[in-house]
Order: structure tokens, then C-alpha cells, then sequence
């Protein structure tokens, strides 16, 4: 570990005097520091605000097994020392509660709300009661996530318990959306508090595709997970899969052989083309651009079947093994990706020129669901989002992985935080993504494309991350005995920035609702899980 | 032998042919997520993209399930869902066809049956045609509403046999 990174460590620990009770490393990228429950809030908020840490996941886990407590790690990413503090807390389970970090932190609400549903792990002052992984017809009591209840119990159901905002004023009109949309889209229930046409406040009642895939994988062997892992969501398949793959391998202390890497980033980088290319035709869709939903779904198909044709899959899944990749390429393949992403960059580059020509498309896109700095930043927006409002971070630049410190590349940064901009970030994404795919096949090493994997230490927990097309995706792992799962937490992107879309869509006209909800472009399937 | 591009096209003419000769009229399709991972619905999506285009045959996905000849489920029915499924199932239009896309909708794919999840849209309402892929591509999705439009001749036919024996039992 560098020098620079110990000093800074140690000084952290001075200033944070006798609130932790022991710090270690857990492997080379990250500390993890002990706190009593009681100190958790001031830790935290500590290195939240002045160390200026970004809350990147937080874990709830029963140990019980193990140790005989519960425990919680809150996860801090410093990017410019490229290293992650862990704070992890033991909770009794006599005493399932703790002091809620979400009163200081508003990024740590869901996650609270979450590990209160999942664990029965009360947050004492949260801001926010209301159930939101199980809803509301979930019995209070019982938590899927603690290792005494069986995968495929069913519940019955209770009384609701869900509640939305409540309006005193009769000028304000409710308008319920969902959970099945008139489209072909995912499910999810949206409350509109409207007065006239403009949106006063937004209650979005997500978690509908709730599956129970953590749970599911628990005693899962880790072979078996990676199919698991890539099925989390559909359209980020292969981000998934690497971080998936990454948390492993960093359990096993492996490092994957050089072309692995490369073939890595390649995957990601087709599989970000072909969802910028079709997110910018969708967004058209929300203010009836018929000539630009067309192209972008016609040049999302030639991608998708350049994905069939290079890796076998249209949804790249697939495409990764434990310690490198499945697929390697051939020479001929390399001329066929060369041929296709010149053809699609310059038709897509004459949509480009269309849509930012057009003077009605322009006019409902500037200025429209604004999400401002503060507000993503207080809520780690990632991601798209997150950089379409000024907020620079991209875990391919700030914590690289696979190949990504190899290959140059810009990351694009807009201030005005509106549905322009985040099409113009996925606009000028696809342009560094199709240079990048011609740096990293001209600089492809040779080499094996996997190494195998030494048996795992059970109970060993790892990170693996992804800066998938919708923003950082973060895997956490603690793997168990005999090569299979103790408990998998996947936090996606979306998970980071849905907290945020009630936020933009304020003070708007509800028919713009889905243009800026097709700006964001979440996925409910892999924030739901 | 045919390119895959032919065989799409030939694909997509007997997807024509055949709602003629069984339906007499185009074919409404109204999706229903029940918890899918997604990718199932983006190759549904992909059908009405300007390469696949199936609008252009007389298939449509309507708004409503009360618009619906067929009903076209992804995902493996979570808890959460079952209510929404029952609703739309309830609402459609007889002759309720059920297609059940993928392999999560066929038999819960890979996450099966949990504490969230049902695995399968056949445990909760009646199915016409499984259709397994994850995701099946869009080739597979057509050949899928072919394989109901069998089948829904076949029940008719059936049901009109029926119906003319017990007209004919009535009259002795």
C-alpha cells in the first residue's frame, strides 16, 4: 500500500479517537473500522462530510451463524486515494435496532428501509416508516433475509400498511399510475400529486419485480451464481457478470490474464453502445419523434446482432467465467466490429445532427427535469445522471478494473442537469465508446483469456464494482463454505438514482413525466432483485 | 438453404397467413411484466423494431388488455405481481390467450420458486404456449404466437364439434 494512503488512514483514525474500536484491511483496497453501534451515525456522517467519501453500498448481514450478531457495513469510496473505508457495526440480536445514519445522510434512506424489511434491523429515527423492499401486505414480523426462514416460504398476506402522501387541499389531484404501464415496460406504481398540469410532488412505489434473488443465491455455488448474477437485469447483463466475477476474484486474490481484461472492457463497452444508441432513440419516444425511435431501435438491433454475432448473445450474457471470459475473439470478428461500429457511428452521428436540429425536440428537452448538483450529490446519484448534472464520477476513471486504466478515454460532464444534457452525455459516451473499442482491438494483448480459481477461505467478503451503461453498479460478496454464497448485496445503479427522479420531475407538466423518466433510463428489474 | 434474413421474412409472411386463416383480423397483444429480469421484454420490443416490424403483419401491442386478443407474460410472478397478473388476465377479452415468454414466465428460471416469486405464470392463470430463451429472440417470440394460433384452432374446432354433437343429442 502506498505511503500516502497509511498517513491518511492514520490520521483518520487520530481524529476519529476511541469511536473505533479496531481498523483492518481487507485486502488491498479496503479498510474496514469497527465502531459500536451507538458512534455509527457521527462515523459515517464523518466520512460523508468532511472527508468527503461517497456512500457507495450498504450491506446488512446475519451473521448470527458465525458470530451470533447481525452486522451492518456502510461502504465509503474515496476516489482520489482509490480505496474504500468500510464501517461495520455488530448488532445484538436481542437488540435489533441501531441510530439511524439516513437523519444525516439522505443516500443511506433506502438502504436503512431495506435492512429493516430484509433483516428486521430497526433504524431508530429514520426519516421515513414506511415499508419499501416487502410491501405492504408483508407481515411486520418476518424477514425473508435472516438465515432461520426457508428460500420458498410464502407468507400470507396482512392489511396493507402502505401509505402515500396524504393532500389537504382540493386543488391538488392524485393521479395513480401503474404498476402495469400501457407500453412494453416494467412495473412500477407511480402517485402523482398534480395541481393543474403540474407536478407538486411524486410517490413512486417500486420493489414490484422483488424476486428474491439475494436470498435465492445464498448456498448457491459461486459457478452456479455468475448465471444468477447475469440475470439480474437484462440490458446490464454483462456488468453484472463482471462484478460479479471481480468480487470473486478478489476473494481468491486472482488477477485475470491481460487479454481477459481487454476482452472485459471490450464486452462492456459493446454492451454500453448498444444501450446509449437505444436510450437516445427511446428518449425521441417521449416527445413522439417517430424518426428517431425507428433509427435508434434500428441501430440498437445492428449492435444487438453484432453482440450475437461476436459473443454468441444478444444480451452479452455469457460472455464472462470466474477468472477471465468465455469468449475470445478472432481476427475476423475484429474486422466485422471495425466494419459495423463505423457504419453505426455515422448513422448514428446523422440522428444526432436530426435531433439537435429540431426545434420542437429541443424545446422539450432543455430545461426539463432538472436535477440539480446538491441534490444528486446528497443522494449519489451515479452514472449518466449523475454526470449530466455536473457531478463528475465514473467508476471506470475513479476505481479501474479490467482494462480501463489501459485505454484513454474522456468522461463527458454537463452542468445543466436537464434531459438534454443527460442525452448529450449518452451521445458523446457512444462516440468515446466506439474510440475506445478501436484503441483496445488495436493494443489487444495475446495470452490465455482465464486462469482458475484457488479455493475460496469461507466467510471472506469482497467488492466487485461496474460502471455499468446506467451508472456504478456495486457487488458485495461474503462468500461461505464449500465455494458457495453466504450472502450477495447487489446494488445497482438504479437503486442510487431513483431517490432522485421525484426530485427532477418537480414543478413539471405530467405529460413530460415520461420523457424524464425515459432520460433517467432505470431499470426496475435489477433495483428490485 | 435460406438466410436468417429470409427466414425471418418467411416467418413473418406465415405470421400474416395464419391470422387470416384463424382469426380473420389482425392480433392484439397486450404485455404483462410479472417480474421479469427485462430481457424478455426488450425482445418483445425488438419485434416492433423497423428490422423485425410485426405491426407491419397485423400484430400489435395494444394499451389495454380489454384491446387484447393475447396476452404475452415475462417474468416468473412475483408476490407483488400476482394481483396485477390476476387483474389483466380478468380484464382481457376472451379468447384470453396466455403466452408465457421466457424461461423465468415458463418455470421461474434461474431464481425458481422463493419467499417473492411464484416461478411460473402457469401457477396463477392458465397458459396457452410456453415459449423458453432467456431471452428467446424475436424469431422465437413469432414462432411462439404461431404455435397459439394452433392452438387456439384446434380448441374452436373442438368447441364447434362440441357444440354441433350436443345440438344434434338435443334434437333426438
Amino acid at each position: 500500500m502506498e505511503k500516502t494512503i497509511k498517513q491518511w488512514l492514520s490520521r483518520m483514525k487520530q481524529q476519529l479517537g476511541n469511536k473505533v474500536r479496531s481498523m483492518e484491511q481487507n485486502g488491498a483496497q479496503e479498510t474496514v473500522m469497527l465502531v459500536e453501534k451507538t458512534e455509527l451515525p457521527d462515523v459515517c456522517y464523518f466520512l460523508w462530510h468532511e472527508k468527503k467519501g461517497r456512500l457507495f453500498t450498504m450491506v446488512g448481514n446475519d451473521e448470527r451463524d458465525i458470530h451470533g450478531f447481525f452486522a451492518l457495513y456502510y461502504v465509503f469510496s474515496f476516489d482520489s486515494f482509490r480505496h474504500f473505508i468500510t464501517v461495520k457495526t455488530l448488532i445484538d440480536p436481542l437488540d435489533p435496532t441501531f441510530p439511524s445514519v439516513a437523519v444525516q445522510l439522505p443516500a443511506a434512506n433506502w438502504y436503512e428501509r431495506e435492512v429493516k424489511d430484509l433483516l428486521g434491523l430497526r433504524p431508530q429515527g429514520h426519516p421515513d416508516p414506511r415499508p419499501l423492499i416487502l410491501h405492504g401486505d408483508w407481515p411486520e414480523d418476518l424477514h425473508p433475509l435472516r438465515k432461520d426462514f426457508p428460500l420458498d416460504r410464502h407468507a400470507p398476506r396482512v392489511q396493507s400498511r402502505e401509505a402515500f402522501m396524504p393532500y389537504d387541499s382540493e386543488d391538488v389531484t392524485e393521479i395513480p399510475v401503474g404498476p402495469i404501464h400501457a407500453g412494453i415496460i416494467e412495473p412500477g406504481h407511480f402517485r402523482f400529486g398534480a395541481v393543474g398540469d403540474t407536478i407538486l410532488h411524486l410517490d413512486a412505489r417500486l420493489f414490484f419485480t422483488h424476486r428474491g434473488l439475494e436470498k435465492a443465491s445464498e448456498g448457491m455455488p459461486l459457478a452456479k451464481a455468475l448465471f444468477l448474477a447475469e440475470r439480474v437485469c437484462g440490458v446490464c447483463a454483462l456488468s453484472h457478470s463482471v462484478a460479479f466475477a471481480q468480487a470473486v476474484e478478489r476473494i481468491g486474490e486472482v488477477t485475470i490474464p491481460p487479454r481477459a481484461a481487454y476482452l472485459r472492457t471490450l464486452f462492456l463497452e459493446l454492451e454500453r453502445l448498444y444501450n446509449h444508441i437505444g436510450d437516445v432513440g427511446n428518449v425521441c419516444a417521449g416527445f413522439g419523434f417517430a424518426v428517431g425511435i425507428s433509427q435508434g431501435a434500428r441501430l440498437k438491433e445492428i449492435m444487438q446482432q453484432l453482440n450475437e454475432h461476436v459473443a454468441g448473445h444478444r444480451y452479452l450474457r455469457g460472455v464472462v467465467r470466474l477468472g477471465g471470459v468465455r469468449i475470445d475473439i478472432t481476427e475476423r470478428e475484429k474486422e466485422d466490429i471495425v466494419r459495423t461500429l463505423a457504419y453505426v457511428k455515422k448513422e448514428f452521428q446523422e440522428l444526432v445532427d436530426l435531433l439537435f436540429s429540431h426545434d420542437i425536440a429541443m424545446n422539450r428537452m432543455a430545461t426539463t427535469g432538472v436535477l440539480r448538483l446538491e441534490h444528486a450529490n446528497d443522494l449519489e446519484v451515479v452514472g449518466v445522471a449523475a454526470r449530466a448534472s455536473g457531478r463528475s464520477v465514473d467508476i471506470r476513471r475513479d476505481q479501474p478494473y479490467a482494462a480501463y486504466d489501459q485505454v484513454p478515454f474522456h468522461v463527458p460532464v454537463y452542468e445543466a442537469g436537464d434531459v438534454l444534457a443527460r442525452v448529450r452525455i449518452r451521445v458523446d459516451e457512444v462516440f468515446e465508446s466506439i474510440a475506445m473499442i478501436e484503441q483496445l482491438l488495436h493494443s489487444l494483448p495475446s495470452g490465455d483469456t482465464f486462469t482458475s480459481l484457488p479455493p475460496l477461505p469461507p466467510y471472506r467478503s469482497a467488492m466487485g464494482w461496474c460502471e455499468s451503461p446506467r451508472g456504478e453498479t456495486v457487488h458485495w460478496l461474503m462468500v461461505g463454505p464449500d465455494q458457495t454464497i453466504y450472502r450477495y448485496r447487489i446494488r445497482s445503479a438504479t437503486y442510487s438514482n431513483w431517490p432522485a427522479v421525484p426530485l427532477a420531475v418537480k414543478g413539471n407538466i405530467v405529460p413530460d413525466f415520461p420523457l424524464i423518466n425515459k432520460s433517467f433510463e432505470l431499470c426496475y428489474a435489477c433495483c428490485d432483485r | 438453404m435460406k438466410s436468417g434474413k429470409e427466414q425471418t421474412t418467411d416467418l413473418r409472411w406465415t405470421l400474416q397467413k395464419r391470422m387470416k386463416e384463424v382469426l380473420g383480423r389482425s392480433l392484439h397483444i397486450r404485455h404483462v411484466d410479472s417480474g421479469s429480469c427485462n430481457g424478455c421484454d426488450f425482445e418483445m420490443n425488438t419485434l416492433t423494431n423497423p428490422i423485425y416490424d410485426i405491426q407491419r403483419f397485423g400484430v400489435d401491442f395494444v394499451a389495454s388488455p380489454r384491446h387484447a386478443d393475447m396476452l404475452m407474460v415475462t417474468g416468473g410472478v412475483t408476490r407483488h405481481l400476482e394481483e396485477a397478473l390476476i387483474k389483466t388476465y380478468n380484464a382481457a377479452s376472451e379468447p384470453k390467450m396466455v403466452v408465457a415468454i421466457g424461461a423465468c414466465a415458463c418455470s421461474g428460471g434461474i431464481f425458481g420458486r422463493t419467499y417473492a416469486n411464484y416461478g411460473g405464470v402457469g401457477h396463477i392463470v392458465p397458459v396457452y404456449v410456453y415459449v423458453p430463451g432467456c431471452p428467446p429472440r424475436p424469431e422465437a417470440i413469432i414462432e411462439g404466437i404461431l404455435l397459439a394460433l394452433d392452438r387456439y384452432e384446434e380448441l374452436s374446432r373442438n368447441r364447434y364439434e362440441e357444440l354441433s354433437r350436443n345440438k344434434g343429442e338435443n334434437r333426438h
